[in-house]
């Protein structure tokens, strides 16, 4: 009896299927339509901020999970074996859809472009990247990377890792609050820091007040005021500080963690060894913890070779303290050279591509 | 039996001696790290002060002497009230919320849904697709700006809401799938096979077991990609600009320094206000943010 029931209702769900497909067609085409009007609502009205502030947050939140639940109502209307195929790319689906969209067809694209001339329309070889190795102002540019590149990582890891050793000699609050100040920059924008340290940096004629922390010390001590960030070459060291200042609270939280995995036994065995605290740091300390040092340094590496905001906002590139990033910002949006824009980006990438190959490779083994 | 006499009569001497020199060899640990601590504070504590003095005061003295003598010196507000109201930072504020928030909720939600598929679910392709995240990890994002902008040009979605939600969203994808995809895996396939056997379907296993279970990471990467958005400027200048009325904190402020950029009582008061998101969202939740810095850096 029950089994009868069953093939009734089996069929009942057959028969309905091209009806309920047609349904879970219209929900999703209902779902986008409304995102799509809500978006130009956005764009075009004139209705009162507030109005478009709730809509905004409404659309942006919601109308994602929204597209998800009605995709997924879609799929399940389908039959058994359809549905089961489908499903895991209406998960999967919009993430690789995304990625395709804002990351690997514009990446294509920026190195066709960077074969190309000012506005993208005439092939012109390999122009672009001779005028990045040849201009004289592109060769302090890339001179300027260099240093960012060699001074930022040796710094934050070292200061790091130096921080991280004393305070773990500390009694527990006092590393929780020694670990929070030096970290606290991070919090920041690059925008704010840069903010920060152009008001250190301030500089006033001879004579004359000093707001500026760096120049009234100087003063105080019996030299004179300078403008720190015009002295060539010297003034890029003084926008390297500030990057200095901002990641060396994440070298050294990274490391402070690796550090405290030092087994306690290898550093009591070395000082009864007679080794002091400089040796043990050296020869025990160190080693221990290069996985973690390499790790912290190629992430630093990444970050300093996109570096932009700094430059920006402190100089602007002028005075010879211009960076490859920079350098791109301001060729593509600035000055409209397209080709050199996309052929400095196309630098970067060449930059991080080692790292990225390894990265590939070592997930490709692991699973 | 001698030998463990020894050790126990020689055993208060070293803990003695251990001490002694513990307290000794403290007082030049304490004093670098003081001196580091003040030198990482005090250009923050420089912008704070500077912030809340008249413009006439900040160029006649130093910030430091109102610190000093915090209780003959002028205080203002009208420093905050000026770039809120006159120099539009209010603005630039309520933009920056409007654009930070769905930008950081949209591409957790697509990160999640696709870190669930590929930990759990069989399909084609499925060790690629993985693998192509990870890769697309490291690209710099200068390789998008330029064709991103030309499409946006012609959707017309350029200084738009939704633009900066979705670029941010591309931007900020690899890593959420990532992190994501690192902690949903990890949960205990017993778990995912007794919500098979109740017959619970992919999407309620997703919204009720997933999602609440990856809370934590969830949490990491949530404050992670909100500071990263919040303090973004690049993808600001080039998708938003400065001109529009949808100008956010980071754009407005660099504008400031462009033509303002000797009225400190201006400036400072504006930095702050650009940091004082950031900093209250460290400060109450440390743990997740540390724990979601040390997170991103797994991918170096």
């Amino acid at each position: 009896m029950s089994s009868v029931a069953k093939k009734d209702r089996a069929f009942e769900i057959f028969a309905a299927t091209p009806a309920r497909i047609l349904v879970a067609l219209i929900i999703p085409t209902i779902t986008f339509f409304v995102l799509l009007w809500s978006f130009n609502f956005m764009r075009d009205t004139r209705a009162p901020r507030i109005m478009v502030a709730i809509v905004a947050l409404v659309v942006g939140v919601g109308g994602v999970w929204a597209l998800y639940l009605a995709l997924n109502h879609l799929v399940t209307q389908m039959p058994m074996r359809i549905r089961d195929s489908l499903l895991p790319y209406v998960f999967v689906g919009p993430a690789l859809a995304v990625l395709t969209a804002y990351i690997v067809l514009p990446s294509l694209r920026t190195v066709t472009l960077s074969l190309m001339n000012r506005a993208g329309t005439e092939f012109v070889g390999l122009d672009n990247y001779i005028f990045a190795f040849t201009d004289p102002s592109m060769l302090i540019t890339l001179r300027n990377t260099f240093l960012w590149l060699i001074i930022v990582p040796a710094f934050t890891v070292s200061l790091g890792l130096l921080i991280a050793v004393l305070v773990d000699r500390m009694s527990e609050t006092g590393e929780k609050i020694a670990k929070t100040f030096i970290f606290l920059p991070l919090a920041i924008s690059f925008v704010g820091a840069s903010v920060i340290w152009r008001f250190i940096y301030f500089y006033q004629p001879a004579g004359m007040v000093q707001p500026g922390l760096l120049n009234a010390i100087v003063v105080a001590l019996g030299g004179s005021p300078q403008g720190w960030l015009t002295i060539r070459p010297w003034n890029n060291f003084f926008l390297i500080a500030i990057m200095i200042w901002l990641q060396t609270g994440f070298a050294m939280v990274i490391l402070s963690a690796a550090v405290k995995g030092v087994p306690g036994d290898l550093l009591d065995a070395a000082r009864i060894d007679g080794a002091g605290e400089i040796r043990v740091f050296f020869n025990v300390i160190i080693p221990y913890v290069s996985g973690t040092i390499l790790t912290v340094t190629t992430t630093i590496l990444i970050l300093v070779l996109k570096i932009f905001d700094v430059v920006f906002v402190m100089t602007s590139g002028q005075f010879q303290t211009g960076v490859v990033a920079f350098r791109m910002y301001q060729e593509a949006f600035i000055f409209r050279h397209f080709g050199r824009g996309a052929a400095l980006a196309t630098l970067l990438f060449i930059g991080v591509l080692p790292i990225m190959i390894r990265n590939m490779k070592s997930m490709k083994e692991r699973r | 039996m001698s030998t463990s006499v020894s050790n126990t009569a020689a055993a208060p001497l070293t803990l003695q001696q251990k001490r002694i020199r513990a307290i000794l060899a403290g007082i030049p640990v304490r004093l670098t790290v003081l001196i580091l601590v003040v030198i990482w504070t005090v250009p923050t504590l420089g912008l704070l002060v500077s912030s809340f003095r008249p413009a006439a005061a900040i160029r006649s003295t130093g910030w430091w002497t109102a610190l000093f003598a915090p209780f003959t010196a002028d205080w203002t507000l009208a420093n905050y009230i000026q770039v809120i109201g006159a120099d539009r930072m209010g603005l630039a504020f309520s933009n920056s919320l409007l654009i930070t928030i769905p930008a950081t909720v949209i591409p957790i939600t697509i990160a999640a849904f696709a870190a669930f598929a590929l930990a759990w679910m069989d399909f084609p392709g499925r060790k690629l697709a993985f693998i192509i995240v990870v890769g697309l990890m490291v690209v710099p994002l200068q390789m998008s700006l330029i064709p991103v902008l030309r499409v946006y040009t012609n959707l017309r979605l350029n200084g738009t809401y939704l633009g900066m939600w979705l670029a941010h969203t591309g931007f900020g994808l690899p890593l959420a799938t990532y992190l994501l995809y690192g902690y949903i895996s990890s949960i205990p396939k017993e778990i995912l096979e007794s919500a098979h056997a109740d017959g619970a379907s992919p999407m309620l296993t997703f919204t009720r077991l997933i999602m609440p279970l990856s809370v934590p990471a969830v949490a990491s990467f949530a404050i992670f990609q909100f500071l990263w958005v919040w303090n973004d400027l690049l993808v600001a200048l080039v998708f938003l600009g400065t001109r529009s009325a949808n100008v956010i904190v980071t754009t407005r402020l660099a504008e400031l320094v462009g033509s303002r950029g000797q009225d400190w009582h201006v400036l400072t008061a504006g930095a702050f206000l650009t940091i004082i998101v950031p900093l209250f969202v460290f400060l109450s939740l440390q743990r997740f943010f540390v724990r979601g810095m040390m997170a991103g850096s797994v991918k170096g």
